[in-house]
């Protein structure tokens, strides 16, 4: 693999490029769904391939192939110079980033169980058994479970001569109980919804899950929710479960924190964001008792935001986002770095595959634990309504408005969770949110929750993303709008 | 961070071509048979094959430059094998017999690991496909220099309006070809070109964006004016108390709407109990001045003329006069149901079945400009974002206006708004449509293309508005 990288790198700055980097990826990937009892989806794929970005005239240029020949990887580099040289024919200035060292080294991610090691029968066995005791549920009209798991090596060089081969293993999974009666569809879903759980794990992951021992809970809640009342629409105290808070930091931290949407490169698609450069170590961006950071180092945990080195060859970092609720930081490459005066990339850029263009993206932008047990929060809270696993979510393209909504909701009276309430939604505006939150549970209610499915880009890019979070609450908070009308 | 206004340029002649030529049919056609003829040696019951090829390039340019400018090119191979009541799939993208004996040998190993499913359908055998010319050598020849002297030109326009401009000129091609070892071989390749552009006058934006398989149907220049023009427009936003409006939807924003609503056309969708139309086939649930088809052959339309299994794709009428008339079958759904496939299945094997993808509506005669000449108090509406399901029975979607929301008083646009939240069923929407213009290809950012018009829809369920 490495002789493809030189070559490829050779081939560019011989015609013309003045930096590149190359990644040669090979992904391995397998995907295991049932249904109602049956096996639904079965598959699993391979790619390798070459993908080289270069500076060429001060501007980029990126190509990549999937014929690793001589012929094929020169031929990639070359086109790359040639783009580059026409992204020069409509540029501002001079791309620069700021510095970085070269590093030569051989990274694994951690894991026990090698997931593409352990017998598909296994695998099959453990969904299809969950399956089961969904359906023993009497009212529970479909029945749905996944598996997913990812092997992809890399090498990376660039010609400030870097070599760095990562080995990552990520596992996922989740069960689904739905139920349609009447003129309703209600849903449940464990241990997280669209997709359930990930992390940069092997299939220790997918066994600690106890995936059989919760599929008779959500099924029952699921058929439940029918009977339920319908969630207020009011002002009041909300307490959100942890992976619906991890969501929430995704689309109201993570997104408005990267500095390519700040600095208006995303303009045309995700959006920008309301985090100007004034507002750095200006913004009350959370109330005192919150603290977040976007940290990728495998301490912070085995999340979808865990590496060793970013897609640009700059070693995980951890960056302190918001410290006691004043904002501190974005997320940073090395040319957006050197662009608004700092001194170093914080190491997120990340690409999809071997054929797409690496971009900003969240590594783990966790909220970091509080110090409240999750039975006194409860106890504290007089009224309140306690939210948990997203069912839709929704942020304008600036990150200040948006609306959630969640699986189910539980309705919180003098410190005792008393009825169960269908349809729970919440809205607000980010920053409003964020100052209310007066309760963040301790460590041992932490999660780092893994995002799956983050689209970002042109061509479009899939991004895992790890958020940490427990269970917090925020006061006097829009309830119930998604419903308002009807 | 921007250095001057003054482009620097060097002469587009100057930078050489960068050509990608795809395979011809005959080489797709021997990939397929390689594959055939050694999972026959292998000794599968059953083999099918998915041959895909793209060569696109995509020109990115934000703050009136171009930043990010790619090429990719790839070809996977992807693989179902069925024996005795089972089936699974493997893909590769090597093409040398070792790898793919052994993407066989990986497909037939998964599906050996299953239980027996005996509502599995043999392989379908060869089938008549409508041949169709979706490629277009103008747009398979556009080069990186002639994308960013497009690009150039709108950013051009920008600077001299005070604007900044950010977006995207896509140009591709692609071919996907099937065969199985009944004897089914099907091929289809098509060009696609795609402009999309934000101009930004702060704190306003404003966007404009087309999308054909031949480059020539669409001018660059024109739709980086319309976004200009519009982008002036929007500055000064007003703010307007949430509630129920009249709405008039450019066509992007039906289709990202719209775009939610047609896997509950899936004949799956029905048998999983997860469609809103469960117990609503044949009743008058739309407005009688909305009929929907899907029809793969329109000439405004893109996509093979064969779905995941090689079924020719049938047009299907979806609704007719606000009343849902039929459903799209894949041949495992249409077994169930007793119906015909309509070749509207994914590649197996899968879970959801189905779906119809050339949506097309029947427009009306009205206009944008009758629209808006039409309506004492509404909303004119240029974009939709970030649009989710809230109920998926009765079809609550929410989502925010963006890059131009003006409103509209006394037949005329008076003034811009700040961008709203909506909670809007979409069951009720499609009975509240008061004019419909022509339909038209469009493309948003939500949903794939669709063939739709403008709409102008009264009690629009806007919720609470943002702050810009």
């Amino acid at each position: 693999m490495w002789d493809l990288c030189t070559r490829s790198l050779e081939t560019a700055r011989l015609r013309g490029a003045t930096y590149a980097d190359v990644r040669v990826m090979h992904q391995r990937q397998r995907d295991l769904t049932t249904k109602n009892g049956k096996v639904g989806t079965l598959a699993q794929s391979e790619s390798i391939g070459l993908g080289i970005r270069v500076l060429a005239n001060g501007a980029w240029g990126f190509a990549s192939t999937d014929r690793l020949t001589r012929a094929g990887v020169e031929g990639c580099a070359a086109q790359a110079v040639a783009i580059a040289k026409a992204s020069a024919t409509a540029k501002r200035h001079d791309v620069a980033m700021v510095d970085e060292q070269p590093y030569i080294d051989s990274w694994q991610s951690p894991f026990r169980k090698d997931p593409f090691e352990i017998p598909l029968e296994t695998q099959l066995a453990l969904l299809l058994a969950a399956d089961a005791e969904m359906r023993r549920v009497k009212g529970v009209t479909l029945t749905e479970t996944d598996m997913q798991f990812r092997k992809t090596d890399s090498w990376f060089a660039s010609s400030i001569g870097s070599r760095i081969h990562q080995r990552k293993v990520t596992s996922g999974c989740g069960i689904v109980a739905t139920c349609f009666k009447g003129e309703e569809i209600q849903k449940r879903s464990y241990p997280n919804s669209f997709g359930g759980q990930h992390a940069l794990q092997g299939y220790e992951l997918i066994e600690s899950l106890e995936l059989v021992k919760n599929a008779a809970v959500i099924a029952e809640e699921c058929v439940a929710l029918h009977g339920a009342a319908q969630c207020p629409e009011k002002k009041g105290t909300l307490i959100l479960g942890g992976s619906q808070l991890g969501l929430q930091i995704h689309e109201s931290v993570g997104h408005p924190i990267e500095l390519d949407r700040v600095l208006g490169e995303e303009a045309n698609f995700a959006g920008t964001s309301f985090l100007t450069l004034d507002q750095v170590n200006n913004l009350k961006y959370a109330s005192d008792i919150v603290n977040v950071v976007a940290d990728a180092r495998v301490e912070h945990g085995q999340g979808l935001g865990t590496f060793a080195y970013d897609d640009e060859g700059v070693p995980a970092q951890c960056t302190s986002i918001i410290q006691e609720g004043q904002f501190r930081g974005y997320l940073s490459n090395r040319e957006t770095a050197r662009l608004i005066g700092l001194d170093r990339s914080s190491g997120t850029m990340r690409t999809e595959g071997w054929n797409r263009l690496p971009i900003i993206r969240m590594t783990n932008v966790s909220l970091l634990p509080g110090n409240w047990d999750y039975d006194a929060l409860i106890e504290s809270t007089e009224d309140g309504i306690l939210m948990e696993t997203n069912r839709s979510w929704s942020i304008d393209d600036r990150r200040y408005q948006f609306q959630f909504s969640t699986e189910i909701g539980w309705e919180i009276k003098g410190g005792k969770k008393v009825r169960m309430l269908k349809n729970p939604s919440y809205s607000g505006i980010t920053t409003e949110f964020w100052n209310s939150c007066d309760a963040i549970c301790n460590a041992e209610y932490w999660t780092l929750w893994g995002t799956p499915n983050c689209g970002k880009g042109q061509p479009m890019q899939t991004m895992g993303t790890g958020h940490g979070a427990s269970p917090s609450r925020f006061r006097n908070i829009h309830i119930g709008a998604a419903f308002s009308d009807r | 961070m921007k250095s001057s206004n003054k482009l620097r340029v060097p002469a587009v002649g100057k930078i050489p071509p960068v050509r990608v030529e795809l395979l011809r049919e005959q080489e797709l056609r021997r990939i397929v048979d390689t594959v055939l003829r050694l999972a026959k040696t292998i000794g599968v019951e059953e083999t099918e094959v998915h041959v895909d090829e793209v060569a696109d390039a995509l020109t990115r340019f934000a703050n009136n430059a171009i930043h990010q400018n790619v090429a990719e090119q790839g070809l996977t191979v992807s693989i179902r094998t069925m024996a005795d009541g089972r089936t699974a799939r493997a893909t590769t993208n090597r093409v040398d017999e070792d790898s793919l004996r052994s993407a066989i040998e990986v497909s037939l190993s998964m599906a050996a690991s299953q239980p027996k499913n005996p509502g599995l359908l043999a392989m379908p055998g060869r089938q008549k496909y409508r041949r169709m010319n979706r490629f277009i050598k103008q747009t398979a020849a556009i080069t990186p220099g002639d994308r960013a002297q497009a690009v150039r030109r709108a950013c051009d326009l920008a600077i001299k309006h005070g604007q900044v401009a950010a977006g995207i000129f896509s140009t591709g091609q692609s071919q996907t070809a099937i065969g199985n070892s009944r004897g089914l071989f099907a091929s289809y390749r098509e060009t696609h070109a795609e402009l999309s552009i934000t101009m930004q006058e702060k704190p306003a934006a404003s966007w404009a964006k087309a999308n054909s398989a031949d480059v020539r149907k669409f001018e660059p220049q024109k739709l980086a004016e319309r976004a200009s023009e519009k982008a002036h427009l929007a500055v000064e936003p007003r703010e307007l108390p949430p509630g129920r409006y009249t709405v008039i939807l450019e066509p992007a924003a039906v289709l990202d709407l719209v775009g939610f609503l047609f896997y509950d056309f899936a004949a799956t969708a029905l048998q999983d109990k997860r469609s809103c139309l469960n117990e609503r086939m044949g009743t008058q649930l739309f407005g009688k001045n909305i009929s929907i088809y899907d029809d793969a052959y329109h000439p405004l339309q893109l996509g093979a003329p064969f779905d995941g299994e090689g079924m020719p794709r049938q047009k299907v009428h979806l609704v007719d006069r606000g009343v849902p008339k039929n459903l799209v079958y894949s041949r495992s759904s249409a077994n169930l149901a007793g119906k015909k496939p309509t070749g509207h299945g994914f590649t197996l094997p899968n879970e959801y079945g189905e779906a119809p993808m050339n949506l097309v509506f029947s427009g009306g005669d009205s206009s944008l400009e009758k629209m808006i000449a039409s309506t004492d108090r509404g909303l004119l509406v240029t974009r939709l974002w970030y649009i989710r399901e809230v109920d998926p029975y009765e079809k609550i979607m929410t989502g925010m206006t963006r890059d131009g929301l003006f409103l509209v008083e006394n037949g005329r646009v008076v003034s811009t708004a700040r961008n709203f939240r909506f909670n809007q069923s979409l069951l009720e929407m499609l009975r509240n449509v008061e004019a419909l213009g022509p339909a038209g290809r469009a493309t948003g950012e939500e949903a794939f293309e669709m063939v739709v018009p403008a709409m102008k829809v009264s009690d629009f369920h806007f919720s609470e508005v943002t702050k810009f």
